[in-house]
């Protein structure tokens, strides 16, 4: 029997805060408790991702998640109503079904997935060992993750750049940057 | 804005670490978990929580719509730019070896990675800014009694 391992509580415990605050988000009609609680649940997330040694997604779900689309979902619901209106309960039903389904289907999946940190599984054993055991050679720093993104796979990463301009410059014609509109109480 | 001393007071000791914070981010990448992207979202939010504290004004003499809509076109510029250097100098398009001669201690890929880590924070600072002004241009100003 091998040894009892701790950090699966820790795991425990975040699958269980981010299940209550879930649960909490759907049932309350209070819109900027809602906002409030999505942040909470991208804290948690990003917590969590540190469990599993990711920690770059960490960061960038703490800094986005819990950060910048909070305040993007305060902003858009200071221009609405604070209160969410009631739903009539069939839709609820619906919804209901279709999450149970998309979960059972998960939960089935479950068992074809590789074992975590195994070395074997599809992800580490091809292309991903590839990259592994030729960046110490060929990019010489010892960020594999960095080396991918930039280097290896920088063609992606200039993809998504281009993806992240193109939805800011999207935002820019549409809603505008206010800019020059109060230039005469500026001083 | 006179009320929110305590607030106001805090976030002026945090800004500066967290931009602080961000660059390291950004620079440490090559080393430590991070990069262009995770540092570009770090600066935006600490502007951000300027913007919140001291109103969007002040928010926008300090980074202005002009510096965020060049600094977004700047990184894609940047990164793109960097493809084609490579690409004038005889290798596939973003292959860093040929940025620099110096290739057993593999210089040009640290070259080339900074470059086009430095075009990523641009953009998603910038993007990030940007739509952060659209939105909250948009919104009145926080009334009192919802502080």
């Amino acid at each position: 029997m091998t040894e009892f391992d701790w950090t699966q509580l820790l795991d425990y415990a975040l699958m269980g805060m981010l299940l209550a605050v879930g649960i909490a988000i759907v049932r309350l009609r209070n819109l900027f408790a809602a906002v409030m609680l999505m942040g909470v649940y991208s804290l948690l997330s990003a917590a969590w991702f540190v469990t599993l040694d990711a920690v770059d997604v960490a960061f960038t779900e703490a800094a986005v998640g819990a950060g910048i689309s909070t305040v993007l979902m305060l902003a858009a619901m200071l221009l609405t109503a604070r209160e969410a209106e009631p739903v009539k309960a069939i839709r609820h039903w619906a919804a209901l079904i279709v999450v149970s389904v998309a979960g059972a289907a998960l939960f089935y999946a479950v068992g074809d997935m590789p074992v975590y940190g195994d070395p074997n599984s599809p992800a580490n054993s091809y292309v991903g060992m590839d990259y592994i055991t030729s960046t110490p050679n060929e990019i010489a720093i010892p960020n594999v993750v960095t080396a991918v993104l930039a280097s290896y796979r920088g063609f992606d990463t200039f993809g998504e750049t281009v993806v992240i301009f193109a939805a800011g410059l999207g935002v820019m014609l549409l809603l505008g940057l206010n800019s020059g509109k109060k230039k005469g109480d500026e001083e | 804005m006179t009320p929110h001393l305590v607030l106001r007071v805090v976030s002026k000791l945090l800004i500066p670490l967290i931009v602080v914070f961000g660059l390291y981010v950004h620079f440490h990448g090559d080393y430590s978990p991070g990069g262009g992207f995770q540092a570009g979202v770090i600066v935006a939010a600490a502007v951000i929580l300027y913007a919140l504290i001291f109103g969007i004004d002040s928010a926008k003499r300090a980074v202005p719509t002009w510096f965020v809509k060049f600094m977004a076109a700047l990184g894609v510029l940047l990164f793109g730019g960097t493809g084609v250097a490579s690409l004038i100098l005889g290798a596939n398009f973003l292959d860093y070896d040929v940025l620099h001669p110096d290739l057993a201690h593999h210089t040009g890929q640290h070259i080339g990675i900074i470059l086009v880590e430095l075009g990523v924070l641009s953009t998603v600072f910038s993007v990030m800014m940007a739509i952060f002004y659209a939105f909250a241009g948009r919104a009145p100003d926080i009334p009192e009694g919802e502080w």
